[in-house]
């Protein structure tokens, strides 16, 4: 009976071994600052790129979904392209880490753009405590 | 003064679980009653001062104390009723209370059960406990106080990350709690069991309806999380593999694992010591998620407080595993299996292979977790893996164990001959392949989904042979067939029980793989009265509005749906604007449907309202795996009532 358990055991040990191994390969992920990208790109590879959002390079194309930005680490900046809206706490001057690839065309083509939502928050600015001023423009009262 | 009175009660509190633990371990070596009544008495003061403590926590909420640090950090004047008191445990600080609050109960509960009947154990459990909640004592005075004073008061506090502001998360971390705090109990009864040699199986019988209750509320909590993932974070998704969910799935893996092998040892005396390896396994599980998601080791989309707190639980988790082991070492001639495998086409071995894969797709959740450190210690690389690598390891485990979950219950022990194996098993393998072709026929999906799918009904036919045997049986005896079944599932509760979790199972499975599989989204640009299509369903935006709520301002897209069964339906998901967020939050509307969910996300607005840049999702059979928390609920209801079976 026990070496039957044993070659058993052995065998699952192996196949789990083996998809451990492939799913590793064929799923990791590098983190990478804007430097270490532009110092050696590869196309293809699978990136997660960390920086900030440059201010003043956002630009956002509703009719065609298309989202621009660069990602910069003070040093270097990464142009960026992405297809459809930036999730929630997404902005210029602020933290991001988009997943993605680099291209031939030069540019970072991000399939995922993550956000981080804390369950803590920095203290409102004194002047900005009252309440918010009105957010659509020339948008009536409702009618309800 | 509340938050001095508060410090006051905490320092107490701990000072008698500390007095409590070491008296009833004395008191369990030498034989002393009086010191075990003692400990006792500390177990009931430590909780009556938790109590304490919680009530005047919520006090400092519900009157907007803000000079208490972590109600101004976690409320403002504008936050809502309920959500001031689910703020208390809106936080790390507040969490803690919580968590320690339900130890506290739990070993109140434990008293008043186990102090008679177990005897010898008692002592060493009621030690183990309060050694615990000790701990949790210590973690609220120093790494994360909870009435730290803030000086000067602010005029208003700061107000619930929005993302809270929901009954997912009401009940969410109540339900997460509750299993994780749970499991301290079979923990405990495992260490005195170590302790005084009673190694046999009483305590793993006595703590059976602990686990189940505890791995209940971990299996709900996970669900509801999901829940409030699904239809808050606006991604339309409910589990991503990430190191927070990761962390509360581990105990749940194990947990499951030890639910199944315990049986084995009541049945046949075997796997003691795989029993005792899983219960430490789990309770040391439930401390390493807290310390992967407190210490900030792992980058996690959730973020949560970093800070001091992780070196505690690390250094807590480093003393029970040595404890732990210690003891089995200890009592290592004891621990050795009195039943022997007989046959590989058996029960036992089909339960021992469940247990194989659960404890197999923990260590690989573990591994991907834990992966960025090892790549980091080994490589000097920055790489992690994402949900690819755990969907691609874990579902060959998953429908292994769904096949096994079929096959367990039904096969005989010790040894299942070719009869028996005929008898149960040829109906269903002829539906599961009858299925697959079918499914096959009809282009269902791919092989794998196909295959997905025939293997669940390939169970449910192995459990409605079962019911269907059994009350044929009874039926034969004269009764009809509704009482008959009804007489079945509360005689047998615990066998039926267990079929109808595995049902609840097949259920979230059906739903996992038909939303992996189904569900399609889209992105556009809409001007008012344009209309978008999405898998036949068109949808027209009909305008935006603005408003101001208590604490936020607000910006509602309305949508209509113009065709199909949902016809009519007016969706209105919006963008809240909070004072103390630099960016708005989305707020997701959608139409639940038992194979169909219409959902939308209000992306982006032109700022003069005349468009919006909308995401439409319609997601295939979500709902099955709420569903299934249902007739998990169901199941475990039934699993745990008292037995009924005598003499019938």
């Amino acid at each position: 009976m026990k070496p039957k358990f044993l070659v058993g055991g052995a065998v699952i040990a192996l196949a789990l071994g083996y998809m451990i191994w492939a799913g590793v390969t064929q799923s990791a992920v590098y983190f990478v600052t804007p430097s270490e990208l532009t110092a050696a790109p590869v196309a293809g590879k699978a990136y997660r790129l960390g920086g900030l959002v440059e201010r003043g390079s956002l630009k956002w194309n509703p009719a065609t979904l298309d989202l621009a930005f660069s990602v910069s680490d003070g040093k270097t900046a990464v142009p960026v392209r992405h297809k459809g809206t930036a999730p929630d706490l997404f902005g210029e001057g602020r933290g991001a880490v988009v997943e993605g690839q680099w291209t031939r065309e030069g540019y970072f083509k991000a399939t995922l753009i993550l956000a981080k939502h804390s369950e803590e928050y920095q203290a409102p600015h004194p002047t900005k405590d009252a309440p918010p001023k009105r957010i659509l423009d020339t948008l009536e009262a409702p009618p309800r | 003064m509340i938050p001095e009175i508060g410090t006051g009660v905490l320092l107490v509190a701990l000072a008698l679980a500390v007095y409590g633990a070491v008296v009833a371990a004395v008191g369990g070596r030498r034989g002393r009653p009086a010191l075990v009544q003692s400990a006792q008495h500390a177990a009931l003061g430590v909780f009556a001062l938790l109590t304490a403590a919680l009530l005047l926590l919520i006090y400092a909420f519900l009157t907007f104390d803000f000079s208490v640090r972590y109600v101004a950090s976690n409320t403002n004047l504008g936050t809502p009723f309920y959500y001031r008191i689910t703020a208390v445990w809106g936080a790390l600080e507040g969490s803690i209370v919580l968590w320690a609050w339900m130890l506290g109960l739990y070993t109140l509960i434990v008293v008043l059960r186990h102090r008679t009947t177990a005897r010898e154990l008692y002592p060493w459990v009621l030690a183990v406990m309060l050694g615990v909640l000790a701990f949790f004592v210590l973690v609220m005075t120093v790494p994360a106080p909870v009435f730290t004073r803030m000086a000067p008061v602010p005029a208003d506090g700061r107000g619930l990350n929005p993302l809270l502001e929901d009954s997912g998360m009401i009940t969410h971390p109540v339900a997460l709690y509750l299993g994780f705090t749970g499991f301290t109990v079979p923990f405990a009864f495992a260490i005195a069991a170590l302790v005084t040699g009673r190694v046999g199986d009483f305590w793993i019988t006595t703590t059976r309806r602990w686990t189940i209750v505890a791995w209940y509320f971990l299996s709900l909590g996970l669900l509801i999380g999901g829940w409030w993932s699904y239809h808050v974070l606006g991604w339309g998704g409910y589990w991503a593999w990430d190191p927070v969910e990761n962390a509360a799935f581990m105990p749940w893996l194990t947990a499951t694992a030890l639910l199944h092998s315990v049986m084995v040892q009541e049945r046949r005396r075997m796997l003691r010591l795989w029993n005792l390896a899983l219960v430490v396994l789990t309770f040391s599980l439930t401390l390493f998620g807290t310390f992967l998601t407190r210490s900030g080791v792992i980058a996690s989309v959730h973020a949560f407080t970093q800070g001091t707190i992780g070196v505690f639980f690390l250094g807590f988790l480093a003393v029970v595993v040595l404890v732990a082991l210690a003891l089995i070492a200890w009592r290592w001639d004891v621990l050795g299996a009195q039943g022997e495998l007989d046959s590989v086409i058996s029960r036992e071995s089909a339960f021992l292979l469940n247990n194989v894969m659960l404890v197999a797709a923990t260590f690989t959740v573990f591994f991907g977790t834990v992966f960025p450190l090892l790549a980091e210690a080994v490589r000097g690389e920055k790489v992690s893996v994402g949900a690819p690598f755990f969907n691609q390891v874990n579902v060959p485990l998953f429908l292994s164990l769904i096949f096994l979950m079929g096959v367990g219950p039904l096969i005989a022990w010790r040894r299942a001959s070719l009869e028996n194996l005929k008898r149960n098993f040829l109906g269903p393998v002829i539906v599961g392949v009858a299925a697959a072709a079918l499914f096959r026929l009809l282009g269902v999906g791919s092989v794998l989904v196909a295959g997905s799918l025939a293997l669940t009904l390939f169970v449910a036919a192995c459990i409605a042979v079962d019911l269907f045997r059994a009350v044929r049986a009874r039926r034969a005896m004269g009764e009809r067939a509704l009482p008959a079944l009804g007489g079945l599932l509360l005689r047998h509760n615990r066998r039926y029980g267990g079929f109808v979790v595995h049902l609840a199972v097949l259920v979230v499975a059906v739903g996992v793989t038909g939303s992996q599989t189904w569900s399609v989204h889209t992105e556009t640009t809409l001007k008012q009265g344009e209309q978008a299509e999405l898998a036949g369903y068109r949808i027209r935006f009909e305008g935006l509005r603005e408003s101001q709520e208590s604490n936020h301002g607000k910006v509602t897209g309305t949508f209509t749906v113009l065709n199909g069964k949902a016809a009519g339906t007016v969706l209105e998901p919006a963008k809240k604007f909070y004072p103390q967020e630099q960016s708005p939050i989305a707020y997701v509307d959608y139409r639940l449907g038992l194979i169909d969910d219409i959902y939308l996300v209000l992306g982006d607005f032109a700022r003069d309202g005349t468009s919006v840049t909308v995401k439409i999702q319609v997601n295939r059979m979500v709902s099955w795996i709420w569903l299934g928390g249902v007739v998990l609920t169901l199941g475990t209801l039934l699993s745990v009532l008292p037995e009924r079976r005598k003499a019938a």
